[in-house]
């Protein structure tokens, strides 16, 4: 992994994390970026308000099912019904409000809805299990990071239009709200308040697929001869020397996925690189087999513990 | 954010067959293509796990899960030394990553958590803030005391720490009589039930701000204790005025020493964890506000649960008792439970709770 820190440290690297387990493996992590951090909240803030505005709809609904079961007279209402509702509805607002995001966390994927959505994930920092009273702490702590204030923002603004006065504690609270925003962006491991107390993180969850196996197909496979022209590729042992793995990686990621316009600069400064002639027609085939020859090379070095980490080492 | 992968939406259980092992050239790669199978039944399981608990996973599958996180694990780390093939140690980093947070991840479920959290935990968890209850006690205690002073002095204070509503009779002034009406009782029990959710959300909502508060070094808590108290001493001050006041503190007893106590052991929670990252000791800050914030959220769950009961108290037999000595019995057996199981009650920790 030197090859990592010589090339700088950039956006990817510095959310990168490594996690030991109690295998004794070290699993790289990276840390979810705060965008999709806001991104995820803000799509289970909605989730929730859409909820509740659509029950409050259906009990109104049903409230005017009621007022039209007493003549459309409403001291004929019974008092003990709407109450029932409204009890009702208070409860089921504070369930909804702390159980969303309880329930769904310390569920198996370890994410609300809007986390799943832009694929991240919560996790014990360290080595440590999540717990529910991990759980519990981050998920108390939100209300005051974000939404006290914010609420009672609100509340200031619009008694300030109707001209009560409000004093300095607007410019307290905007300051609070603002401090508890910001204060992922003063820590290197992005954590909020919440997961400060709770000990935990937010990570990006892993969904790599396994990609086909390369050594099966084409030139690789019939070590060095192209399909196309029936010609053997053979590359010596100096030529092989000149690139490391971060290169043989590169070159690996361009095989399973970059069009064919772009092998054929790579396939020019590969030619140009250890002095071969380029032609012009069986790009692809050369560059698998160079591929699959090296790859080869570097590997076997690699059982005799010699690493070649890039081009310049 | 990565785009997301659309051929994985589509395009699910179709797998197609592996290439024969001899055919691949690399030796990486007949490494890959022997234990890929292995690989790809794992996946296929924490696909399920994520999906929906352990329940839609067969039993051989569970008991296999360790058996195969163990080998993905080893062959990541035998990978990683003999293989540069960066698809498959990718494929491999995210699988042994995701088996990990389900061999390892949260081992109960909120339901699960909850009655162990009723049956030992919450008493526990109790006890392990004894110092920071103290002191919250003693806080509170003083703020009574500032605030009867306070008023006592300059009736003026009366103003400041309780913003006159318009039409409460609650003023200094006031005739016996209004101060009595107050505690009375209501009419009946008809829009009780609305009060008690109301006092709840109010409550439980101003007891998890004292807890949120603690993370400015517990300061803010203790001074939200102090503000509730001085409230509550100057409205002593205020009966004791007209010789009211063991009508009142029976008035109050009734829901009072379940929500008092719930306000005293959120704010105690509150300066647990700034109390934590003030004076962290041997942990590292983060560590020992991390440790703290685990057991001050037990504490919270059944600060909300004091709560709900609290409200209850208040809508219903505050209102619907009248007679001081009975309001004495329902507050003092209240505190007797609390006390009892708070202090007295002390399972033994089953195997398997997590502490």
């Amino acid at each position: 992994m030197s090859a990592r820190g010589k090339a700088g440290t950039t956006r990817e690297d510095k959310r990168a994390r490594t996690l030991v387990t109690p295998e004794g493996l070290t699993l790289p992590i990276t840390l979810a970026p705060r965008a999709s951090r806001a991104g995820a909240l803000i799509i289970d803030v909605m989730i929730i308000v859409f909820g509740l505005v659509v029950f409050r709809l259906l009990m109104s609904w049903i409230a005017q099912g009621l007022l039209a079961g007493t003549m459309l007279d409403p001291d004929e209402l019974s008092g003990g019904a709407l109450e029932f509702l409204n009890i009702v509805y208070v409860l089921i607002v504070f369930a909804t409000w702390y159980g969303y995001f309880l329930v769904q966390e310390l569920g198996p994927r370890g994410a609300t809805l809007g986390k799943r959505m832009v694929g991240i994930r919560i996790a014990a920092r360290g080595q440590s299990r999540l717990t529910p009273e991990a759980v519990i702490a981050r998920n108390l702590l939100r209300d005051i990071e974000i939404f006290y204030p914010l609420i009672t923002l609100l509340i200031l603004t619009v008694a300030a239009q109707t001209g009560e006065p409000v004093g300095a504690l607007g410019w307290v609270l905007a300051g609070w709200f603002l401090l508890f925003l910001l204060f992922p962006f003063f820590n290197r491991d992005a954590l909020r308040a919440g997961d400060v107390v709770a000990g935990t993180w937010v990570v990006e969850r892993p969904r790599t697929k396994l990609a086909s196996v390369l050594s099966v197909q084409g030139a690789v496979a019939a070590e060095g001869a192209s399909e196309v022209t029936g010609a053997r590729y053979q590359f010596g042992d100096a030529e092989l020397s000149i690139y490391g793995e971060r290169e043989l990686q590169t070159l690996e990621r361009m095989l399973r996925d970059a069009p064919d316009e772009a092998l054929h600069a790579v396939h020019a400064t590969i030619c140009r690189k250890i002095g071969w002639d380029p032609g012009a027609g069986d790009e692809r085939a050369f560059l698998e087999a160079f591929y699959g020859q090296l790859r080869a090379k570097l590997e076997a070095d690699l059982r005799f513990g010699k690493r070649k980490a890039d081009k310049f080492s | 954010m990565k785009a997301p992968i659309i051929s994985s939406w589509f395009g699910r259980g179709q797998v197609e067959a592996p290439p024969d092992i001899e055919s691949a050239t690399l030796r990486s790669d007949r490494f890959r293509l022997e234990r890929e199978g292995d690989w790809k039944r794992l996946e296929a399981i924490l696909v399920r796990m994520e999906k929906g608990g352990l329940r839609r996973i067969a039993d051989d599958d569970l008991i296999a899960l360790p058996a195969l996180y163990r080998t993905a694990a080893s062959s990541l780390s035998v990978a990683r030394e003999t293989s540069l093939d960066a698809a498959t140690l990718a494929y491999l980093e995210g699988l042994v990553q995701r088996a990990w947070f389900q061999v390892y991840g949260p081992r109960q479920s909120f339901l699960r958590w909850l009655r162990s959290f009723i049956f030992g935990g919450w008493s526990r968890a109790v006890r392990e803030l004894w110092l920071d209850i103290c002191i919250a006690l003693f806080v509170m205690v003083a703020g009574t005391v500032v605030g009867w002073l306070l008023v006592a002095q300059d009736e003026a204070w009366y103003y400041r720490l309780y913003p006159g509503r318009i039409g409460d009779p609650r003023q200094p002034g006031a005739s016996r009589e209004e101060l009595l009406q107050v505690i009375g009782h209501d009419e009946g029990a008809a829009g009780l039930a609305g009060f008690a959710a109301q006092l709840f959300s109010n409550n439980s909502g101003v007891c998890i701000l004292a807890f949120a508060l603690g993370f400015a070094f517990g300061i803010p808590s203790l001074m939200l204790l102090v503000h509730n108290t001085a409230m509550l001493g100057a409205l002593l001050w205020l009966y004791d005025g007209q010789g009211l006041i063991v009508d009142l503190a029976g008035w109050l007893s009734v829901h009072g020493t379940t929500e008092l106590f719930g306000i005293l052991l959120s704010g105690a929670a509150g300066l647990h964890i700034g109390r934590a990252m003030a004076f962290p000791g041997k942990l590292p800050v983060l560590g020992s506000a991390a440790a703290a914030g685990r057991r001050s959220a037990v504490v919270m769950v059944g600060v909300v649960i004091m709560m709900i009961v609290a409200a209850l108290l208040e809508a219903f037999p505050r209102q619907l008792v009248t007679d001081t000595g009975s309001r004495f019995v329902i507050g003092g057996s209240m505190l007797v439970f609390w006390l009892a199981y708070f202090i007295l009650y002390r399972p033994a920790p089953r195997a398997g709770d997590a502490a």
